[in-house]
């Protein structure tokens, strides 16, 4: 693995700035073996807290009775950062935002519990720095980022964007990101580079669904997604580091997720550390899990319902109450087929769901 | 001696009221103060359903624990916490199909069709129904056998309803399966 230092050094034009020393965490200065190594260390000692989150509430047990006020000083919001950004792009018709509080409460994010209110319960101890993402595989620049860089990779824009999830609910959220092209180009893909896999932070310790299959519903973690070369590179797929203005909540994602707004959400993955170019369509996991209901392609289809429900429409998460609660028609690569239904000429979308 | 005396009953079925009511009350306020997530018309439409299969396994339970626990009497809250069962299963259905169909006629009439878990869901409100109609003393007496025959349906329901509960969650069988498991629990102890 080349560390952001090297690749610095190359002087290849790289924008990506280099973290001042002093600011570097452990795990920039030290190889990456010994870093782990000592990480299991401390785990093995038991210390996995020092530096870390402490137990989350999902972990609460009925000994927490005695130190319930321990507890609370554990149980600080996590805090969101303001978040610069150039120029703010309407992709959503003018529609009405979902409340940020919404979009906050209600998510999937097994990861951090399988009930919608569990991620904003359960993430509020996540710790996003100091933070590792790579890009590796079918490149001619491998790259490593650590959590300031996320931020440089390219100019960071305001795009509000639907968003469909395959339970036929949707949202409307201003996202704040870059095109994923952008960070892809910097590694000089190859051209073996047929698909772009994506790798969610694997850590039990913080994430209590993939420590209990109770809680995190029994998925094969990491969580992995993926997408076709070409969709990888499509102007509208993002990487999101913010939402409202302020960097992303450990609800929403953070530090960095995928946005892919013709799609449906599971494949936007969250809390991304690795992204790997490859030859061959990678293999993702609600896809493993039912590859009849959760096709790697998962594009937004009034047209192809889920076996057990139906597609065609879908419940707009609002402004409103629950006597208000409005459905709307589904469109069609939820209402971008204009940008994108090129990528799919040719292709029988009832059969490559 | 049993615990439980005629004088003694209504004091019980005072209990039950209260005990049905409370998560009513409580999904009451919640829905008032806002508390249901971003997403409260599937929040109430599960809680409802959950609800009726709670009291779908009550009901159940009433005879094995009478006889268990030799309480003749507690048999005669059966049809309180069934009726119980049937209101909340109401709730659950008009909530799906207002709160969240919009009561478009078509729409629901196309998801019946095509969903399975929607058309098991319905056998058993229909089976449900059927059993709320005729629990009144003189219905029961009017029918004669025939009564104990349509009211044995009521494990049919138990059995289709963890699987309408199963097939309508995106994933996570481990609830759907406990509920499963104890359906098989209340009615393997009714075998002699």
């Amino acid at each position: 693995m080349i560390s952001i230092w090297e690749v610095n050094q190359a002087g290849n034009g790289m924008i990506i700035k280099c973290k001042k020393k002093s600011q570097a965490s452990e795990n920039d200065v030290v190889a990456e073996p010994v870093y782990q190594q000592r990480r299991q260390f401390l785990k093995q000692l038991g210390l996995a807290g020092v530096g870390l989150a402490a137990a989350s509430p999902a972990q609460a047990s009925i000994f927490d009775i005695f130190d319930s006020g321990k507890k609370k000083a554990h149980s600080q919001a996590f805090v969101q950062s303001p978040l610069k950004f150039i120029g703010s792009k309407d992709y959503a018709d003018g529609e009405i935002w979902t409340p940020e509080k919404k979009v906050l409460s209600h998510n999937n994010f097994y990861e951090f519990g399988t009930a919608k209110t569990d991620p904003q319960k359960n993430a509020q101890n996540f710790k996003v720095e100091p933070w590792t993402l790579t890009i590796t595989g079918a490149v001619e620049k491998e790259i490593t980022l650590g959590y300031d860089d996320l931020f440089k990779v390219a100019d960071l824009e305001e795009r509000i964007y639907r968003m469909r999830c395959v339970e036929a609910w949707s949202m409307v959220i201003p996202w704040i990101g870059f095109s994923l092209a952008e960070i892809i180009k910097k590694a000089n893909p190859t051209s073996k580079a047929k698909y772009v896999a994506f790798e969610t932070l694997y850590d039990p310790q913080q994430m209590p669904g993939q420590a209990s299959s109770y809680l995190g519903g029994n998925l094969d973690w990491p969580y992995v997604e993926g997408l076709r070369m070409d969709e990888a590179m499509h102007p509208l797929t993002i990487l999101s580091v913010g939402t409202f203005g302020k960097t992303l909540a450990p609800q929403n994602g953070a530090p960095i997720r995928l946005v892919v707004p013709w799609k449906y959400g599971f494949k936007g993955i969250k809390s991304i550390v690795k992204i790997h170019l490859l030859e061959k369509e990678p293999p993702t996991t609600w896809n493993r899990l039912a590859a009849r209901e959760y096709g790697f392609y998962a594009n937004v289809n009034p047209a192809v319902d889920h076996p057990r429900w139906s597609q065609a429409s879908e419940r707009r998460i609002g402004n409103g109450s629950v006597f208000s609660s409005k459905r709307i028609k589904t469109l069609a690569f939820n209402g971008y087929d204009e940008e994108v239904a090129s990528l799919y000429q040719g292709m029988d979308l009832k059969r490559y769901i | 001696m049993p615990v439980l005396t005629y004088k003694r009953m209504p004091y019980l079925k005072a209990y039950i009221h209260i005990l049905a009511i409370m998560p009513l009350v409580y999904l009451g306020l919640a829905i008032n103060a806002d508390a249901l997530g971003g997403d409260p018309v599937q929040a109430v439409i599960h809680f409802l359903g959950k609800g009726a299969l709670n009291l779908l396994l009550a009901t159940l339970a009433i005879s094995p624990l009478a006889k268990r626990y030799k309480e003749g009497l507690l048999i005669s809250t059966r049809r309180l916490v069934g009726l119980y069962c049937f209101f909340y299963a109401t709730l659950h259905l008009v909530a799906f199909a207002w709160l969240d169909l919009g009561w478009d006629l078509g729409l629901f009439l196309q998801e019946l069709i095509k969903r399975p878990y929607i058309w098991l869901g319905m056998v058993a409100f229909i089976i449900l129904l059927l059993l709320a109609l005729t629990s009144p003393m003189c219905v029961r007496r009017k029918m004669q056998r025939n009564w104990q025959k349509l009211h044995n349906f009521i494990y049919l329901a138990a059995v289709l309803t963890p699987v309408h509960y199963y097939l309508s969650v995106k994933s996570g069988w481990i609830e759907p399966i406990i509920y499963a498991f104890l359906v098989i629990l209340l009615l393997s102890s009714r075998r002699k």
